[in-house]
């Protein structure tokens, strides 16, 4: 059985992720389940927020420091995690599974020797051993995982497992000062995406599929994420065609995104698109053909013109947002 | 330049899935099996990066599978990659297992680059080209969306939340391609007919174990379809209504 269990922390920018908070609530519970001890670790410069981690049952944090780990860099930052796991005896590793988590733990577990299990859905221990459920074919399936080494990598999918606040205690934060000698590959700079939210990181996104009609008419997609606080997401469809940029695709060769709430317009719902979206909690569908696939998986449906009925959503919500 | 290209043989997006008889993998009975989509990017940026080069440059593609692998591998000559090599396996490898395969057999080589896609679409890990990189002991960047090369240095976007992250890396590398690195050519009846000429060179995946096991594969349960409130926007006042009071969500 392992002994230790360790959150490892995403930051960017000088502040922890949001998703970081669930990495470390996912570590807690899998640490008193399976009798564990716990710890957080976070690689970086300055970080502004680390005592926001005892807010979610973690009493000690970790921190690598280097001014050259300020920015992302896979080698580095594997390099000094990896010193700092061999010399504390951790034997299980935990990320969320977002573009940081799914770059670094891959090199984790190379490095470490440890089996790897991404985007976990669900973590049973009923058994007395960890059992991880994990989509796989974009989610047209689950596949119980378990692993068959002492060494653990696990990445947990965000937005699935909450943030769970637990006894706020200020966290003993251990500052160790790092010197990485691999840098061979670090992040320089970062791009911003024009103003918007991203699908992979929103709670509420709203979509837009061949229903709409031309690009011209996004406008009213965008409108809606706007007064919703949502990002714009697009059907594979509209982004073969150039209306839409592939940052936005959500399916099976785009994003798979599980939001509070997913709102297709226009989206006939092909399998590969249902595949990317289909465990989002809450799903409306308005489009015009009553017998498309996606309200199969909508909550609540509208089968009506997208022309007349966005126009409309837009409006009544902006009326309670007002209130 | 000495290229490699890594890609996997998978079931077409548009399939569905059915569980097989011993309810831990699916059923292939009946499954189109096509070349993982994100590796045709990475067999284009491959032959983008030979025809640049020049000289003697080389494009060789690798898959470790079963014989049916084969198929994918000569998509990707038929493309016009110069020759193939089957890491083969009967075994259903994990993402480890498949890249210390990979590993093995490319560390004979000695690759300037190699270009994976950066996921492939049947058990979605996101996780071969950096864990073959690290094995290679090459730098990697992954989710590419766009690339430049001077001499030895290679600046790399990948895509990221919210925006994207330009990342410096040195030669050798490892490059998972992202949709939107490039516009995969099609394979032209010309091309179709050169690759039947093209070796694929069969060799023996090494003896690797798996870390972790698929104990058991469902579908998930199917959805209740839900109520369809109304056919124009007189329905929009009731599901406002039941996102907020019902739902929760706004």
């Amino acid at each position: 059985m392992p002994n230790k269990i360790i959150a490892i922390l995403e930051q960017r920018e000088g502040k922890l992720k949001r998703f970081a908070f669930e990495a470390v609530s996912a570590a807690v519970k899998l640490a008193d389940e399976l009798k564990l001890e716990k710890e957080a670790v976070v690689v970086g410069n300055e970080i502004e927020n680390l005592s926001e981690v005892g807010n979610y049952g973690i009493s000690r944090i970790v921190h690598l420091k280097s001014d050259k780990l300020e920015n992302y860099s896979s080698s580095g930052y594997a390099e000094v995690l990896t010193n700092y796991i061999n010399d504390s005896g951790a034997d299980f590793l935990l990320l969320a599974n977002t573009a940081y988590g799914k770059d670094l733990a891959p090199i984790l577990a190379v490095k470490t020797d440890s089996g790897l299990i991404a985007d976990a859905v669900k973590l049973d221990t009923s058994s007395g051993e960890l059992v991880v459920t994990r989509p796989v074919y974009a989610g047209k399936a689950l596949a119980d995982v378990k692993f068959k080494t002492e060494k653990k990598v696990l990445t947990i999918r965000p937005n699935v497992f909450k943030a769970v606040p637990a006894n706020g205690n200020s966290p003993e934060i251990v500052v160790k000062e790092v010197t990485p000698a691999n840098l061979k590959s670090r992040v320089v700079s970062f791009k911003k995406s024009e103003g918007k939210l991203d699908v992979a990181e929103a709670d509420i996104i709203v979509s837009g599929g061949r229903g709409l009609k031309g690009p011209e008419n996004f406008h009213l997609i965008e409108k809606l994420a706007d007064v919703l606080g949502g990002a714009v997401g697009a059907s594979r469809a509209v982004v073969d065609a150039g209306w839409r940029p592939h940052r936005e695709q959500v399916g099976q060769t785009g994003k798979t995104v599980s939001p509070s709430l997913y709102i297709a317009c226009g989206i006939s719902g092909a399998i590969q698109h249902l595949a990317g979206m289909s465990s989002a909690k809450y799903i409306v569908a308005i489009n015009k053909d009553k017998d498309a696939p996606i309200f199969n998986v909508a909550d609540y449906g509208i089968a009506g013109d997208i022309f007349e009925i966005l126009p409309k959503l837009t409006e009544e919500i902006e009326k309670i947002k007002s209130q | 330049m000495n290229i490699a290209v890594c890609v996997s043989h998978v079931p077409d997006t548009a399939t569905k899935i059915k569980i097989g008889a011993d309810n831990k993998s699916i059923d292939a009975a009946g499954v189109t099996y096509i070349i993982n989509p994100y590796d045709e990017f990475a067999v284009e940026e491959a032959l983008k990066w030979k025809e640049s080069s020049g000289g003697d440059s080389k494009v060789t593609v690798f898959s470790v599978g079963n014989d049916a692998s084969k198929e994918t591998i000569k998509k990707a000559l038929a493309m016009g990659a110069d020759d193939g090599v089957l890491i083969k396996t009967e075994n259903d490898l994990d993402s480890l297992g498949i890249a210390k395969a990979l590993a093995e057999e490319l560390k004979q080589h000695s690759f300037d680059v190699v270009f994976c896609g950066k996921q492939s679409v049947d058990y979605d890990d996101s996780a071969v080209p950096q864990m073959l990189a690290e094995l290679l002991g090459y730098s990697c960047a992954t989710v590419v969306v766009d690339l430049k090369r001077e001499g030895n240095k290679i600046t790399a976007e990948r895509e990221i939340e919210g925006g994207r992250e330009v990342v410096e890396l040195e030669l050798p590398a490892v490059i998972g391609a992202q949709k939107g690195l490039n516009e995969p050519r099609y394979a032209s009846l010309k091309g179709i007919m050169a690759a039947k000429k093209k070796t694929i060179t069969e060799k023996p995946a090494s003896a690797v174990e798996n870390k972790t096991e698929i104990v058991k594969m469902n579908t998930p349960p199917p959805k209740q379809p839900g109520r369809i409130l109304g056919t124009d926007a007189s329905a929009v006042p009731e599901l406002v209504r039941l996102l907020r009071e019902e739902a929760k969500v706004i």
